[in-house]
Formats: C-alpha cells, sequence, structure tokens
C-alpha cells in the first residue's frame, strides 16, 4: 500500500472516529511534533496538547465532503502543529516568533482561522451545558448526542411516559439555547 | 408551552418526520409569519452547532482513550536525552538563565533586607532618598583644609571634628535647641553643629521620633551664647497648596537658598505628616527650615525622590510641637523651652529675611 491509499483510508477511518486510525496517525507523527515542541521552548504537556488540536483539526477537515487532501498527512499535521505552536508562543509572548523548523510545510493559516471559530463555538457550547445543569445537562445529552430516542430514555430518567419526557427536553432546549445565544450575542 | 409546541413543530419539520399536509401548512405559516421562519432558521443554526459540539466531544473522547493506551505503551513519554538525565539536560540548557535569575534574586534581597535595617518605615520606597551628605575622603581633605586657612585668625582651640555626615538644623530656641531630621544625626556618634560664622559647637540629642523623622538637639557647650530673639515663628497648622516659600540649607560647605512651592499636602507614600514641596535640594540640605513669605515655618527638608525631578519631601512644621510635648512629658527640666511666636521678618524683602534667618541655621556635622 503506498501513502497516498494509506493516508487516504486513515482519513476515512478519523472520519468516523475510527480508534485505530487515530491511533496509527498517532504513531506515525506524534514523535515528531513533540520533538518540535521541545526543541521550541515547549513542554510534553504542551506537545500533547498541540497534537490533540492538530488531531481536531484533520478530523474536522475529514468530515467535510469537499476536502481533499493535496499532501501527506505527516506534513499536514507538522504545518498544523508548527502554526498552532507559533501562535500560542506569541500569546505568551516568550519569544519573538522564529520558531526552529526543518521539515517541510504547507500554509494553513485558513484552517488555524476555521479551526479557532469552530473551538470558540465548542467552548461557548460546552459553557452553555455546564450551565444549564441536571437533569437538562444529560436529557439533552442523551437525545442530541447520544442520539438516543425518546422512549429509552424516559425509562432511563424514570419519566412516566414519553410524552412527559418530550415536554421536559423542549423546556431544557428552551434554556440552553437561550443562554447560548446570550453567549454567542456577547462573544 | 407555546413556545414548546412551536419548538416540537420546528423540530419535526427539519427532522423530515411531518406529513405532507403538514409541511405544507408549516411551509405556509413560515411564508406568513416572519417569526417562525425566524426560528426556523435559528434552530437549524442551533442544532448544526450541537451536532458539531457533540462530533468533537466525541471525537475528543476517543482521543483521549488513544492516548491512555498510548502512554501506557510509553509512546507519549520525553524522549530519553542521550547520555545525560533529563535535569541535567534542563540544567546544561537553562544554567545561564538560572544564574542570573539566582544573582538577581539574591542581589534584590540583600537590598531589600538593607534598605529594611536602615530605614524603618518610609524609607522602603527605594526612590525616596535622604538628604544627609555623606562626605567621602577628598570631600573632607578639602573641607578640613578650607576650615583650618579660614580657622586660623578666629583662634579657635579646640581641634578641627571629623566630619562624616552633614545636614542643616535650625534654632527652635534661642537656648540652644535645634531641630533637624532623625536620619541625619542617627548614624552620628559625635554630633556638633557650626553656625554661619564658623563656629562649632558640640550638642546632644535629646529627643528623636523616626517616625515623623525629627531630632530635637541641645547644644551643651559653654561657648555658646544663648540668643534672647529668634526673629522667626514656628506654623501650627497645615500650609496651603502652592504656598511658596524659602530654604536655607548646607549642601555644601556654605549656606545655601533655594525657593520653592508646596506642592502636595501629604509626603512619599500618602504619608499625612509631609509635605511634598517641589524645590531644588541635595544631600546635606536633610533638617533644613522651609520659611514662607511671612518668615514662619512651615517644614523640615527630609528626603527627595531619587527617581523625578524636583520633587522633595518635608515634615510639616506641626509635628514639632508634638515632638516638644512628648519631650516635656518624658523630662520635666526641659519645660522651658520656648519656640518663638511672632516673626518679625514678615513684610521685608526676601534679602533682609535671609539676612536676619541665616545667623540661625546651622550645619550639623559629626562622625
Amino acid at each position: 500500500m503506498n501513502t497516498i491509499e494509506q493516508d487516504q483510508l486513515l482519513l476515512k477511518g478519523l472520519a468516523e472516529s475510527d480508534k485505530k486510525s487515530i491511533e496509527t496517525i498517532y504513531r506515525l507523527n506524534y514523535t515528531m511534533i513533540q520533538t518540535f515542541v521541545l526543541n521550541n521552548n515547549g513542554s510534553v504537556d504542551d506537545a500533547r496538547d498541540i497534537f490533540q488540536e492538530a488531531m481536531v483539526v484533520l478530523y474536522e477537515k475529514s468530515k467535510a465532503t469537499t476536502f481533499s487532501l493535496n499532501c501527506q498527512i505527516k506534513t499536514y499535521v507538522y504545518s498544523i502543529c508548527r502554526r498552532l505552536w507559533l501562535k500560542r508562543l506569541q500569546q505568551l509572548s516568550k519569544f519573538s516568533a522564529q520558531v526552529e523548523s526543518l521539515e517541510e510545510t504547507v500554509p494553513v493559516e485558513e484552517e488555524i482561522e476555521e479551526h479557532e471559530k469552530v473551538n470558540n463555538d465548542f467552548i461557548l457550547m460546552e459553557h452553555a451545558m455546564g450551565k444549564i445543569g441536571e437533569p437538562c445537562k444529560s436529557l439533552l445529552d442523551a437525545y442530541y448526542l447520544q442520539k438516543k430516542n425518546m422512549q429509552e430514555i424516559s425509562s432511563e430518567f424514570g419519566y412516566t411516559n414519553a410524552d412527559n419526557a418530550k415536554t421536559q427536553k423542549y423546556k431544557c432546549l428552551l434554556r440552553l439555547k437561550k443562554i447560548f445565544f446570550a453567549q454567542y450575542k456577547n462573544a | 408551552m407555546e413556545d414548546i409546541l412551536l419548538l416540537e413543530a420546528v423540530e419535526r419539520y427539519l427532522a423530515g418526520d411531518m406529513s405532507f399536509d403538514e409541511k405544507a401548512f408549516f411551509e405556509d405559516m413560515r411564508k406568513k409569519n416572519a417569526e417562525v421562519d425566524q426560528l426556523v432558521v435559528e434552530h437549524t443554526f442551533f442544532l448544526q452547532g450541537l451536532d458539531k459540539y457533540g462530533a468533537i466531544k466525541s471525537f475528543k473522547h476517543t482521543l483521549h482513550e488513544v492516548e491512555a493506551t498510548l502512554d501506557e505503551e510509553g509512546l507519549l513519554a520525553a524522549p530519553k536525552l542521550a547520555g545525560k538525565a533529563k535535569v541535567v539536560n534542563f540544567w546544561d540548557k537553562y544554567k545561564r538563565n538560572i544564574a542570573v535569575a539566582a544573582s538577581i534574586a539574591g542581589f534584590i534581597s540583600l537590598l531589600t533586607l538593607g534598605l529594611m535595617i536602615t530605614y524603618t518605615k518610609k524609607y522602603g520606597n527605594q526612590n525616596y532618598q535622604v538628604l544627609v551628605n555623606e562626605l567621602n575622603k577628598t570631600n573632607i581633605d578639602v573641607y578640613n583644609l578650607k576650615k583650618n586657612t579660614s580657622a586660623l585668625p578666629t583662634i579657635i582651640q579646640k581641634p578641627e571634628p571629623k566630619v562624616d555626615f552633614r545636614g542643616t538644623g535650625f534654632l527652635i530656641d534661642g537656648k540652644g535647641y535645634l531641630v533637624t531630621n532623625a536620619h541625619v544625626i542617627n548614624k552620628m556618634k559625635n554630633i556638633y553643629v557650626e553656625n554661619a560664622k564658623g563656629q562649632y559647637f558640640t550638642a546632644s540629642s535629646i529627643y528623636i521620633d523616626n517616625t515623623v523623622d525629627l531630632a530635637i538637639l541641645k547644644i551643651n557647650d559653654t561657648a555658646f551664647k544663648a540668643v534672647t530673639n529668634l526673629p522667626y515663628s514656628i506654623k501650627k497648622n497645615n500650609s496651603d497648596l502652592g504656598e511658596q516659600f524659602f530654604t536655607l540649607g548646607f549642601p555644601r560647605n556654605e549656606i545655601v537658598y533655594g525657593e520653592g512651592y508646596v506642592s502636595a499636602k501629604s509626603g512619599s507614600d500618602g504619608d499625612t505628616t509631609a509635605y511634598q514641596l517641589t524645590v531644588s535640594a541635595n544631600p546635606g540640605n536633610s533638617g533644613g527650615p522651609i520659611i514662607n513669605r511671612n518668615g514662619e515655618i512651615i517644614g523640615v527638608i527630609t528626603a527627595k525622590d531619587s527617581k523625578a525631578d524636583g520633587v522633595v519631601y518635608a515634615a510639616k512644621s506641626k509635628n514639632i510641637f508634638g515632638l516638644l510635648e512628648k519631650l516635656k512629658k518624658d523630662d520635666a527640666k526641659y519645660e522651658l523651652i520656648k519656640t518663638p511666636v511672632n516673626s518679625n521678618l514678615k513684610g521685608l524683602e526676601r534679602v533682609q529675611q535671609v539676612k536676619k534667618m541665616e545667623e540661625f541655621v546651622y550645619m550639623v556635622v559629626g562622625n
């Protein structure tokens, strides 16, 4: 199997959150990123953080139908990590952005920008979810994220019937929306 | 309740759960009612966001699981550094930074300690520079040389005192009581005062108050002849902002005149026992009187800000009365100290005022 085919397979697996694929990408790329971060004033924890973030970027990309990778995953991940790390160093204003780099890179500005937006939304939603409290949080999680049906949910949460659970769910949803959009406008 | 029904309808519409008729009805409603349309758009956006959130959340969860297994295998551990342990490598990499940091820390702690020991209260501010003059060797030689030549005709029998510090003081009672700064005399073992004519008298401190940085000296030299009338008085209440004054002091071997105004009603770090002044002052000016146009002493120069230009601090004159009161309480024999009540400098030209004042301003020296 050549690299291009392998990369395609990995991306496909990644889009489905396939454990095996994620593991393979880790094995193939993590050490390189860790070396890079350690050589540029970072720690092992920093390297892990950065790599995770890059994986999320790659995951978002792999899910987009229009996406086709025109370089190796290795190069792509490296470029993303490099950019992310550079940004973090700038935020810490530790060093003026001269990062030691020997590998080939591809331009990833757009991806990073897009990722920041997604990340921001993610944080807003997580925050709103944290604010609505229980049982709303678990209820919405079960329905919208785990995609369970109302029957299952009503028995799991101890509602007398699915209709009651449904009404409760909509009440919770209204609250979540209210909090989310209030933050969204302020952000 | 209506909100909930509407929301349910929107969700069913978006999920495609509606029957054909129901869908047609709902779409009609969307067209007619902008609010409903808005809700559909908003909810679509929200559900997409929720979906994305869920996807990323579960992806992150998987990532953590993978990380955990790989961590167990040791793949994510820090690389072994060739030959040396991690700490050694860290040390090699950062020893210069650490050395610099450590020496700065050490230096600062020593400096702070020194400052804290030397100056108990307000001298914690490192810009606060007291104005006592510490004379170096050359200065002392020149000083002694000059003294020797100028002192020859007046034939002073006493040996010249050795001078390490110099400040200023002024009489508050003609019987030989002077006021100066506490810090001027704190380091002195022997205190001498010298008047404008160049006569030396031995003196001793009878009261020191470090909080307001003032001290009272008594000339206990038989050669000193009591003065009956001091031309100036001491102000009992606070001065106003902008009040103009002049000073006399000994930043050098000769009396030096200065002018300025009261620029703030408190001193360094909001010290209400002091004023901030705008005037030029130098080491040796400490203890010098500040006299307003009416010939009233309104304060005593104590220190200056070493970083700012012309920012000088002075103890307020009413502190002098506080000191005297405590002194009298401590020892009845000082009951007789009487500060001058009336100033006869009022209405005089500045030059005349200075002329009348200068013989009562003393150089305070010691070793």
